[in-house]
């Protein structure tokens, strides 16, 4: 209980991303929800890469935490156009409505 | 000893309050809130790197997810007038199937976890970095040198993603008048200007 330990993070990063997973099945029809879980999910990723890189005393799982945390940064700015732009378009951003995208 | 326990209370302190936050997320009715609370988890979240000695790490994750990432969210959540009431209708006949999804792949990773701790016992027991040398230093040292290619492809990625977001939200309004530069430089001078002969005591026609 008062010892913290690698798995205790893992503990926490596994709880994160089931939340995550749980949120894309709870929130089906939101897509900027659905968004945000998958950044949850990209964030106990991060956790993981980071408890591994403290626990092997390995740096490299830092750098590749600052490249994920790139492709997030990058994943919802196109993700969020094309939000507004299917918005402007269409007047509603339902997941069922997206699906006359045909893409 | 008094530290370690600061350091313990801490640890629980930053993860209880994520996984609610991140539970907060995935179930406030309102978008707004979700996307507060997404900023209270990657709060917590570089809280928890900073115990995890990775401090420059929990810097960008602060600067970057909070600065850029969820308030971008804000903004295109106050922007759309969405109707959030209604895309949460029949939501709890989700609830069954998402249970069953996440608890099976909460036991997966838990399961997976243990067996990896008994496998790598000697790993876990001492995560103390014995170094002169800052965090920040040592990702330097890592990431400009072994991947530096790595490095060069996350800015194209960027630089391809900052351009896709302005075509694709870039739109031409046709009730606004814009200025042409290229059709102000290519003027001529008898576009514009007309010398006329102008007899003494007579106006122009």
């Amino acid at each position: 209980m008062m010892d913290i330990s690698t798995l205790h993070y893992l503990a926490v990063a596994a709880m994160l991303f089931t939340i995550g997973v749980f949120g894309i099945f709870l929130n089906r029809r939101n897509v900027i929800v659905i968004l945000m879980s998958i950044e949850l999910m990209l964030l106990a990723v991060n956790i993981n890469f980071v408890t591994f890189s403290s626990a092997l005393n390995d740096i490299t799982g830092q750098v590749f935490t600052m490249f994920i945390l790139t492709v997030a940064a990058a994943e919802a700015a196109i993700g969020l156009a094309i939000l507004v732009v299917f918005f402007r378009k269409k007047g509603a951003i339902g997941v069922e409505d997206l699906s006359s995208m045909k893409g | 000893m008094v530290i370690k326990m600061i350091a313990t209370a801490a640890f629980y302190l930053f993860s209880i309050i994520l996984l609610l936050s991140a539970l907060r997320v995935i179930t406030a009715s309102n978008a707004v809130h979700s996307v507060l609370f997404l900023i209270l988890a990657f709060f917590n979240a570089a809280g928890l790197f900073v115990l995890l000695g990775a401090e420059f790490v929990a810097m960008i994750l602060v600067i970057v997810y909070v600065g850029a990432v969820a308030v971008l969210f804000l903004f295109v959540v106050m922007m759309l007038d969405v109707d959030f009431q209604s895309l949460r209708q029949n939501a709890k006949s989700y609830i069954g199937g998402g249970l069953v999804f996440g608890g099976v792949m909460l036991l997966e990773l838990i399961t997976l976890y243990f067996a990896w701790a008994d496998v790598q016992p000697t790993l876990v027991a001492e995560a103390a970095v014995v170094s002169d040398i800052t965090n920040t230093e040592q990702i330097g040292q890592v990431l400009y040198t072994d991947y530096v290619y790595a490095f060069q492809l996350a800015g194209l990625i960027l630089l391809v993603a900052m351009i896709g977001a302005i075509v694709l939200t870039h739109r031409r309004r046709a009730d606004v008048r814009r200025q042409k530069v290229a059709d102000q430089v290519y003027v001529k001078r008898e576009d514009v200007l007309e010398i006329k002969e102008v007899k003494t005591g007579q106006g122009i026609s």
